[in-house]
């Protein structure tokens, strides 16, 4: 058995098999098994190291040849697997919960199947098609059937294809500014369809309409659920240019163009998220501002940037999984996710506002919650760099606190004579409850993700040194 | 000689399907016209890689052709006429205007890339950037489905006949020719989403 066979194969053709046979009630509860026995089977057996199990010996090689080029995942990649399908179970164990359609686990499957391969391509600017693939199997879950397709899906869907050609022709021209590295012209034009070419990819402003648009057109289960996995692995595929190619790296131009793009991504985010008067786009601007803050992480010349990236990328799923759910418990309930309809939803709804509110707060980098750490260490190396930088993240980050406060204001203004009731199932409570124990956890004990960082040098030879 | 030239009329037949799609707003002529261009772009393909990896993209090309066109056919006339008045920017004139202008920039920049990337040949990137510019700006000028859906095509198109010179990858052209198919299935489902009764939906 090969690591892409496992990895790549196995769960894109599990989902295919889910969407064509199984039954709407057990394919949430197939394909999150799925997913975690992946993530088991990646933390528990090494790739590419015997294992003696009595008198059987396992070994998962790590590279497989397709159409001439090969797909590898190595021994290091085995962490960051474990994570990815570790978090993916997470989301489709609850999508029972949220009430959303069957396809999304399966072709949940297949995206996560598709990104995975993004990771093991070589040469690994391949994965900008593979990114584009699993964007397309994002549009059936964005729309469903019954419902016209609304402008930000349109969009999502023109700028993510506009990022795949950029991107294969900057790694195109990056090998020749590898050849000849003194030519100032073509090393400018390679840097700019890079940077489009990502813009593109993670909605650097003002690129990001598509987002708060999506948060509103869209269920919002499926729309978190994208606003964690697309920007995890586009992150992921950056950080695999600045890997590979050392003037990308040493680049100080390169990366304070990154963090500028960054810092108008968190002030902005904060800023909109703040003025919002529907909790679901405010998702989409606290999504935006944690993209911002991912690009700030890229951009830092210290040798924490690794560390801080994935220290985000960790709790980002999380937030984004609890805070998405609460938002599909409640969304069939009301007319719409305007203020004005979810008004004094907190007594009819206790845990799903409990959860939006602890989510969002989370991402402001409230004290106790998942978000906090990783914001500390991310200020902690900011700040010694430039406060004028830091100002505008504190400028940001209040957007988002500000946004939190107006929401509980919201949530909790009800007559006096509205009694308390709890109308969420018990699934729904448990997938909540075990999400907010998550975000505690890793606010409190943020030192659980130790092992993960211990193997990031392998990950990224160059950038871990 | 006969080569170059036939390379040039493939050119001189890009320009025309990108300006009639631009300007007319009859699906069938448009998606008449995509189906003619995938013809002159596996020529200029087939001038950097071989007659059958150039074949894929033709028949791709051609079968994402079928699939919109079956699916417009379904929708009935209400449908499209509501869709053709979400056209941003109808006038005629403007649009010939910007296709002018899309060429111009064609006219001018081809010779420079040839400098820049010697090899390519100058009809495949004229070719290229003509359908490149003409995709752009038909994502530019409406917001309807169908002709989003063929703008991405073109720009697609145009990018596939630049980067088939660079990168004669069998995984690449097959991925390319996936996501042509694909982008051409997703249209196909955005133009149907909304017009079945929601409980045909399970």
């Amino acid at each position: 058995m090969s690591a892409p066979i496992l990895w790549i194969a196995i769960p894109f053709i599990s989902g295919f098999i889910i969407l064509s046979f199984l039954r709407e009630r057990i394919s949430p509860l197939i394909a999150g098994s799925v997913a975690l026995i992946l993530a088991m089977t990646a933390l528990i057996i090494p790739i590419d190291t015997a294992l003696l199990l009595g008198s059987i010996s396992i070994k998962i090689s790590p590279s497989i040849l397709f159409f001439g080029r090969s797909f590898t995942l190595t021994t290091a990649d085995g962490l960051l697997l474990a994570l990815i399908y570790g978090l993916s179970a997470l989301w489709f164990f609850g999508t029972e919960a949220s009430g959303t359609a069957n396809r999304f686990v399966s072709l949940g499957l297949m995206i996560v199947a598709l990104l995975t391969a993004s990771i093991a391509v070589e040469p690994f600017l391949f994965a900008a098609l593979l990114l584009e693939m699993a964007a397309m199997l994002v549009i059936p879950l964005l729309v469903p059937p019954s419902q016209k397709p609304g402008r930000g899906v349109v969009r999502f869907l023109i700028y993510q294809t506009l990022a795949m050609p950029f991107i294969l022709f900057s790694g195109w021209m990056l090998a020749g500014v590898e050849a000849s590295p003194g030519d100032i012209n073509t090393t400018i034009q390679a840097g700019t369809m890079l940077s489009l070419g990502f813009a593109f990819l993670l909605g650097v402003f003002p690129l990001y309409n598509w987002i708060p648009m999506l948060t509103e057109e869209s269920p919002p289960y499926v729309v978190g659920f994208l606003l964690w996995v697309f920007p995890t692995f586009t992150v992921i595929f950056g950080l695999g240019f600045l890997d590979r190619y050392t003037w990308l790296r040493t680049s100080p131009q390169l990366s304070g163009a990154i963090q500028i793009a960054g810092l108008f991504m968190v002030a902005s985010g904060g800023i909109f998220a703040a003025l919002q008067k529907h909790i679901g786009r405010m998702m989409g601007y606290a999504a935006i501002a944690e993209t911002g803050l991912l690009m700030l992480a890229m951009g830092l010349p210290s040798s924490e940037m690794l560390n801080v990236t994935f220290l985000l990328i960790i709790p980002r799923g999380l937030e984004l999984s609890v805070w998405a759910l609460a938002l599909s418990i409640i969304k069939p309930k009301v007319t719409s996710l305007k203020f004005s309809d979810v008004q004094g939803i907190a007594r009819s709804y206790p845990f799903a506002v409990t959860a939006i509110i602890l989510a969002h707060l989370s991402m402001t980098g409230f004290p106790l919650l998942a978000g906090f750490p990783p914001r500390l260490a991310l200020w902690q190396e900011i700040a010694g760099q430039s406060l004028t930088i830091s100002f505008w993240i504190f400028l940001g980050m209040l957007g988002l606190i500000l946004a939190a406060t107006r929401t509980l204001a919201v949530f909790v203004m009800a007559s006096e004579n509205k009694a308390w009731q709890r109308n969420e199932s018990w699934m729904q409570l448990i997938m909540l409850g075990l999400g907010l124990i998550g975000l505690f956890i890793l606010g409190i004990f943020p030192q659980i993700l130790q092992p993960f960082f211990i193997n990031l040098p392998a990950l990224f030879n160059h950038l871990g040194q | 000689m006969v080569i170059e030239i036939v390379s040039w009329a493939a050119v001189g037949l890009i320009l025309a399907t990108s300006t009639v799609m631009l300007i007319i707003h009859d699906w069938r002529i448009n998606l008449g016209a995509l189906a003619l261009q995938y013809v002159a772009a596996f020529w200029l393909v087939t001038r950097h890689l071989p007659f059958v990896m150039g074949s894929t993209k033709l028949i791709t090309g051609w079968m994402v052709v079928a699939a919109l066109g079956m699916t417009r056919l379904s929708l009935s006339s209400e449908e499209e006429d509501n869709n053709e008045e979400s056209s941003l920017l109808r006038g005629r004139w403007f649009r010939m205007i910007l296709m002018c202008i899309v060429a111009l920039v064609t006219a001018g920049v081809t010779a420079r890339i040839e400098v820049v990337i010697p090899g390519l040949g100058l009809p495949v990137i004229a070719g290229g950037i003509l359908l490149i510019g003409a995709g752009v700006v038909h994502l530019g000028v409406t917001s309807e489905i169908l002709r989003v859906i063929i703008g991405l095509l073109t720009l697609l198109t145009g990018f596939e006949i630049l980067y088939a010179a660079v990168e004669s990858s069998i995984l690449v052209a097959g991925l390319l020719s996936v996501i042509s198919l694909g982008l051409g299935l997703a249209g196909s489902y955005l133009l149907l989403a909304g017009t079945s009764p929601p409980e045909l939906e399970n």
